[in-house]
């Protein structure tokens, strides 16, 4: 247990570094605080709901990788709308957050940011979803114990990568 | 399960969990912007380094406990009441020191990338706001999950959909606001 807890510090710490290369942007607008512990935890929570999914459906015997499957199009289907129905109103509430700590960013910029990165977000959560379900059942692993904990920690990562690039483009 | 859930059945589904924790990360956000935590930030050289790192230790390590106990409540070898079982001690034990030591070796670990960046820090003071926020935490969140996870399951409900949101919950804003408190402590005494 602690050798792996270590292991995903030493992994945490490359966002930690994104973040305090981004330091003085994230001073300057407290909107952009807010946002990063929601974006990053409501990805590992669609992660955790696809992946979950797809291992019982694994698990059932109906899980086949392929676009026509009406299970994965239900699961991809719902991750989308969850994800367009959670980044919208986090775009909402982070700008206003943001106003009363004392920001100065218009609501549109606030509002791209946690579209644009909270959508890349859903499409990464997907997509590794997908591949290390089909991954681990092609090495003979249960995706029960390995996918969530391997999507979540992934997600973690990039999601703060994303969010920095994101918030690049925008401001 | 002969039939496929749709696409809107999941959603329905999964839409008030999900929103339950947009709330909690919406408090854990606003006190990483509060002026009080970018002062801190500003003053404290690694911190952001360490936030995700510190936040995260929090769902491994109180995750599994919760995991384990609902495991041992169904196999019957815990009983759900508030007596000093052995199997419950240990299992309380052995997360407590995993989080305390996790906590201290994230403080190293970004006094060490501090260094080879040459940013400066202090060792002392990182290791001072970790030991601070890593134990308020750990108090918190053991004694809230037994609890939780013991009246939960005399109640008949499944420990096991409760622990994930409550890790989850729980420690990202107790996490950030520990860890004010520890910058707090730690400036106060140094």
């Amino acid at each position: 247990m602690l050798p792996l807890l270590m292991a995903l510090s030493l992994l945490q710490m490359v966002s930690g570094s994104v973040l305090e290369t981004f330091e003085e942007t994230l001073l300057v607008y407290p909107s952009l605080l807010v946002l990063v512990p929601v974006q990053i935890g409501t990805a590992g929570n669609l992660a955790s709901i696809m992946c979950a999914r797809l291992s019982t459906q694994f698990h059932l015997g109906t899980f086949e990788l392929h676009p026509s499957n009406p299970d994965v199009r239900a699961n991809v289907g719902a991750v989308l709308a969850l994800a367009l129905t959670i980044f919208s109103l986090v775009g909402v509430a982070a700008w206003a957050i943001g106003r009363v700590l004392g920001g100065s960013l218009a609501f549109w910029q606030v509002f791209a940011i946690s579209m644009l990165s909270g959508l890349a977000l859903a499409l990464l959560v997907i997509t590794l979803s997908l591949v290390s379900v089909t991954a681990s059942f092609r090495l003979g692993y249960d995706p029960d114990d390995t996918t969530i904990p391997i999507v979540t920690n992934v997600c973690d990562v990039v999601g703060v990568l994303i969010l920095f690039a994101v918030t690049r483009l925008v401001l | 399960m002969a039939t496929h859930d749709s696409a809107r059945e999941i959603y329905r589904g999964a839409l008030p969990a999900i929103v339950v924790s947009l709330v909690a990360g919406l408090f854990a956000g606003t006190i990483l912007g509060s002026e009080s935590m970018r002062a801190g930030i500003q003053s404290v050289p690694g911190l952001l380094l360490l936030l995700p790192a510190f936040l995260a230790t929090r769902g491994g390590v109180y995750g599994s406990l919760g995991a384990r106990l609902s495991s041992g409540l169904y196999q019957g070898v815990i009983e759900p009441r508030f007596e000093l079982d052995e199997r419950v001690a240990h299992a309380i034990l052995a997360s407590f020191i995993n989080g305390m030591t996790v906590s201290v070796f994230i403080a190293v670990v970004a006094f060490l990338v501090l260094l080879a960046f040459g940013e400066g820090g202090s060792l002392l003071q990182l290791v001072g706001i970790m030991l601070i926020a890593g134990f308020l935490s750990a108090l918190l969140m053991l004694s809230v999950l037994v609890t939780v996870v013991f009246v939960g399951y005399r109640r008949g409900l499944d420990p096991d959909n409760l622990v994930g949101p409550i890790v989850t919950t729980l420690g990202d804003v107790f996490g950030v606001l520990f860890l004010l408190v520890g910058v707090r402590i730690v400036g106060w005494l140094m």
